[in-house]
This record gives C-alpha cells, sequence and structure tokens, in this order.
C-alpha cells in the first residue's frame, strides 16, 4: 500500500532556503491561501521536496501557497498560491543591521 | 565555490558506463514529488488530448487498454542527478494517441491528476519517443512512481516525464509548465545538461 | 551579547558561514553529536535548526538540516545526526568526519518550532526517533532557568537506538519537575512492562497531562509519527493552536 499521501516535512524545512531572501523570520509569517481562504502560518504549511524544488502547500486545502527553487544563481520565488503574506516585524525596526 | 570538506565525496560516478554530465548512477528509484499523490480509480480515469482549437480526443482506461502497446527499455535521467539504466516500461506510444489528431501546434502541455504540468516541444513526444506507460518492471505501475499511468519522455530530464498522467493540451506558443516557471529548462536534454531556464 | 539578546536569537544569517568540527561523539550505533566553532555566532533558541553544506573536490555540494541539540555556548553548536541509509551527508557526519574538518553552517533559522525559558507553563515533548534532538535542546536549555513542568515521551524502536539515554535518565531522577518516558516500538528492555507497538492514546494519557493543564505539546520526528501524536493530543481536547510540530521527512516503510 503506498503511504505516502503525507507531506514528508513542513514550513519549518523553509526556513533555511528562505533566509537567504528574507530579512525576517519567515516560519512565523503567515499566509492567506487563494484557494479556500484559510490563513495559516509558514510553519505549517505541508512542504513537498527539496529536490527538485521546494512546494508549501495548504494545511487546509493542498493548494500550492508558495514554491522555491534554488538554482547555480537564482533562487526562484512564487508566492502565487497566497493572497496574502504577513511576515511578523518587531517593533523597534532601528534593530542593528546584519553583518 | 563553498568550503571543501575534507573526505567528503558525494555520489560516486560509476564509470564503466557512459552517463550524461553530472549524473550518478543508482540502483533504486527516488521518489520526488510536488504534492500528495493523487488516487485516480480506473473508472474514472481518463486521458485527453485537447488541440489548440479546443477539440478533444479521449480515451478511458478500458479504450487505452485496447490500444497497441509495446515493452520497452530505456534509460531514464533526473535533473536531482540520479540516472537509472535499463528500465522496463509497458505503455502506449503517443504516436497511437496523437494518429488522428490534427493540429498546428508546436507545442504540448502534459497535464497530471493533481495540477502538475510540464511543457515540450511536441515533436519530442512524436516518432517513437514518449509513451504513456501503465506497466513498470513487469507489474502494474505504482502510484508512488505515477500510477495508473504516466508519460515516459526518456530523451529528457525525467521532470518532463510527468506522473498521473491526464492529457496533453497542444498549443501554438510554448508556456512554461510547474518546474519550468521556476527556473527549470523549457527543453531539458541531459546530454547537454539542460537543467535550468538559460543554461 | 547584547545582540543576541535583543533579537531573542531570531537573527538570521543570510549567508553561509564556516565551521569547524571540534569533536563528534557517538551517541548511538547510528547517531553521533558534532561540536562545531562557528565564529561569530550570534546566539539561538531552543527548537531551532541549521542548515550543514558539505563540498566535494570536484564542486559538487550537498546540504541538509540538522536541529540544535544544546543551548547556546559563545561560538560552539552542537548538532547530533542520525545516519540515515545511503544518506551522502549524514554517513559523512556520522562516521567520517573529524576534529579540524571544515564545513559551512547557515542559520541559526526556524523561529516557531521554539522555547523560550521565559515561560514558564507547563510543557508537552514527544519525539520521535532523531525528533528527539530539538526537544533536548528545550530540557538542556531549561537547566537552572525555569521550573516549567516539562514532560517528554521518546519514541524509539529499540532500546539501542535512544540518543541521550543516560543523560536523560539523569536529569529526571535529579529534576523532579521532568518526567521521561520511553515507548518501544519494535524490541523493549527487561521488564518493560509497556507492550511493544507505536505510540498510542494510552500512552498519551498515562504519560502527558489532560487538556484542562493547556501545556504547549512540541512534537518532532517523522512526517507519519507527527501527524498520528497530533491528532491524538487534539483528540484529548488539547488547544490546536498549542501544539508546534516539526516534520523531519518520510516516515518509514
Amino acid at each position: 500500500m503506498d503511504t505516502r499521501t503525507t507531506a514528508a516535512y513542513d514550513g519549518n524545512a523553509l526556513a533555511g532556503p528562505l533566509s537567504e531572501v528574507f530579512a525576517v523570520e519567515v516560519t512565523t509569517a503567515v499566509g492567506r491561501c487563494r484557494g479556500c481562504g484559510t490563513s495559516s502560518e509558514v510553519a505549517t504549511f505541508q512542504v513537498y521536496g527539496p529536490d527538485p524544488g521546494l512546494v508549501g502547500r495548504c494545511p487546509g486545502c493542498e493548494n500550492v501557497l508558495l514554491r522555491v527553487v534554488r538554482t547555480p544563481d537564482s533562487l526562484w520565488l512564487d508566492l502565487s498560491g497566497m493572497s496574502a503574506l504577513r511576515v511578523l516585524m518587531p517593533a523597534n525596526s532601528a534593530a542593528e543591521s546584519d553583518e | 565555490m563553498g568550503i571543501i570538506s575534507r573526505g567528503f565525496r558525494g555520489r560516486r560516478r560509476d564509470s564503466t558506463r557512459q552517463l550524461p554530465p553530472g549524473q550518478y548512477l543508482t540502483k533504486d528509484f527516488p521518489v520526488l514529488s510536488a504534492g500528495p499523490t493523487p488516487r485516480v480509480p480506473l473508472d474514472t480515469w481518463e486521458f485527453a488530448v485537447t488541440t489548440e482549437l479546443g477539440d478533444s480526443h479521449r480515451w478511458s482506461w478500458t479504450e487505452l487498454m485496447a490500444l497497441p502497446a509495446e515493452s520497452i527499455t530505456v534509460d531514464i535521467h533526473c535533473v536531482t542527478r540520479w540516472s537509472k539504466l535499463d528500465t522496463d516500461w509497458r505503455g502506449v506510444s503517443i504516436d497511437t494517441l496523437l494518429a488522428d489528431v490534427e493540429t498546428e501546434a508546436d507545442f504540448a502541455m502534459v497535464h497530471s491528476y493533481g495540477g502538475y504540468t510540464t511543457n515540450l516541444p511536441l515533436e519530442d513526444l512524436l516518432d517513437g519517443h514518449a509513451w504513456v506507460a501503465y506497466q513498470y518492471d513487469g507489474e502494474d505501475l505504482p502510484s508512488a512512481h505515477g500510477g495508473p499511468a504516466r508519460m515516459l519522455v526518456p530523451h529528457l530530464y525525467f521532470w518532463k516525464s510527468a506522473k498521473w498522467v491526464r492529457g496533453i493540451e497542444l498549443m501554438l506558443q510554448d508556456s512554461p509548465g510547474f518546474w519550468e516557471q521556476l527556473g527549470y529548462h523549457d527543453y531539458g536534454d541531459p546530454w547537454r545538461e539542460q537543467r535550468y531556464q538559460g543554461d | 551579547m547584547a545582540r543576541a539578546a535583543v533579537s531573542g536569537g531570531l537573527k538570521v544569517r543570510r549567508t553561509w558561514r564556516p565551521a569547524v568540527v571540534l569533536e563528534r561523539r557517538r551517541e548511538t550505533p547510528s547517531a553521533s553529536t558534532l561540536s562545531l566553532d562557528v565564529p561569530g555566532w550570534t546566539g539561538h533558541l531552543a527548537g531551532q535548526h541549521v542548515d550543514i553544506r558539505l563540498t566535494a573536490p570536484d564542486g559538487y555540494q550537498a546540504a541538509r538540516s540538522y536541529s540544535l541539540a544544546a543551548p547556546e555556548d559563545g561560538d560552539r553548536i552542537e548538532i547530533t545526526v542520525q545516519a540515515v541509509p545511503d544518506g551522502e551527508v549524514s554517513t559523512y557526519l556520522v562516521g567520517d568526519a573529524q576534529s579540524g574538518d571544515s564545513v559551512e553552517v547557515r542559520g541559526p533559522v526556524g523561529g516557531w518550532f521554539v522555547w523560550r525559558p521565559e515561560s514558564s507553563g507547563p510543557v508537552l515533548l514527544v519525539a520521535g526517533g532523531s525528533g528527539v534532538v530539538p526537544l533536548m535542546a528545550m530540557i538542556r536549555s531549561r537547566d537552572r532557568v525555569s521550573h516549567a513542568p516539562f514532560r517528554l515521551i521518546y519514541s524509539v524502536r529499540e532500546p539501542k537506538d535512544r540518543i541521550y539515554d543516560h543523560e536523560l535518565r539523569r536529569r529526571a531522577a535529579e529534576d523532579g519537575g521532568l518526567d521521561v518516558t520511553f515507548v518501544y516500538t519494535r524490541a523493549a528492555p527487561d521488564g518493560e512492562t509497556r507492550p511493544v507497538g507505536r505510540i498510542s492514546l494510552d500512552d498519551l494519557v498515562s504519560h502527558s497531562w489532560p487538556a484542562e493543564v493547556e501545556p504547549t505539546c512540541y512534537v518532532c520526528g517523522p512526517t507519519g509519527f507527527v501527524e498520528a501524536v497530533a491528532d491524538l493530543l487534539i483528540f484529548m481536547g488539547h488547544d490546536p493552536t498549542k501544539i508546534k510540530t516539526e516534520r523531519f521527512g518520510p516516515s518509514g516503510p
């Protein structure tokens, strides 16, 4: 019996790859699914991959919320499965810059 | 380039048989997926070829099984670098499925149950280059590997061999499919190492 | 270390940085802990992970994620790696990496699946296999700074697979606020009364807390394990918003 209907990973697995383009924590961000309207924390996305790319799906309806591919010279990012992504930003944004 | 880690070699390359550049030989059959495995009951399964004018040609599972089939042995090459040699399949040639289809299209989008898509030139599906495969290694194709039926286009990287195939959409203009939209190559010839856009 | 304090350990490093293996210590027949020196490390929270990248002489690269096993300790971090059959990175790290070897590190990342010592509420930790690693970081970071009641339920195949076995028993014996229960799925030690088998509702009812206690629950391990446990916790009435999960990859056959 094939049991591979459950995503092997979750949005925690997106933290490292997305840390290259997001300046702040992404797993606590909340995305609204364009398909079913459910808002979910990125850490709870059902994630497939990492090869040939990362695909994050809605925990409610399994629609694709985001996709990430790393090529030798680029990171390709598709966020179109979300109608909105809310990224928590610290209140004091005069925080130190990254070195 | 990264810092070299002493003693790390990665996958070893088999040197006795020519592999496309950057590939290694595997004896198992890795399963890669972009989503949950679709469950498609055979009594509702359908394969559809849709032309650029919207005309549809459809086959039920029973009708597919009634078409002449071929047994073939091919090498397959995944863009994630594994290659598997002498894999045995049984399926219906795309030439058979497109025999009565009138089209001016030069391109095709292959569609899968579950929403996956991949694009390629129509001529790469013809002349004995592609099949709708429903048996692997003498057994019914397992769902993890794309069963009940998948596209098989072994001369291109294996992401073009769409699992859980449901149809071909003929297009006048090329349009990128699921991975092609995210940086993978529109054609994908392993021998020219066309992994990514721009290669 | 003012920067680490201000950002709460969630400061994100965007680039791969060099690290040197200090020591490799075997934990079980198939798992080892590596301590690494990462110059300029600015701290992390328990539950976070790093990505480790290896480069071969021909330029081939492979990267994998590993949870941090220990609390902040200057430039020193620890990861515990479970060797995966045919795993090109894990078999190198567990079987080959030596003191003085170089790797690259990205992180720390993952600020959702974290426990902060300032949180005082009870904590339930449910681990499947190598899923115990981030939960051990939480247990270790609780040490001497928090009295939050902690209960760990750790599912393994057989006794030899228990990572941190001695340390967990010692901590549980010395600290009344920490309970540790092992659940065996394939073979149990002599004297074990619980029948061998996968974690069940009974195990959770016996060794966690009722929903009224409102613990924060952290569940980590293979995806099938995590799903099964999360479903059981919800069935028990635990608040889904207080259940945090981290899936480590496909469940075995």
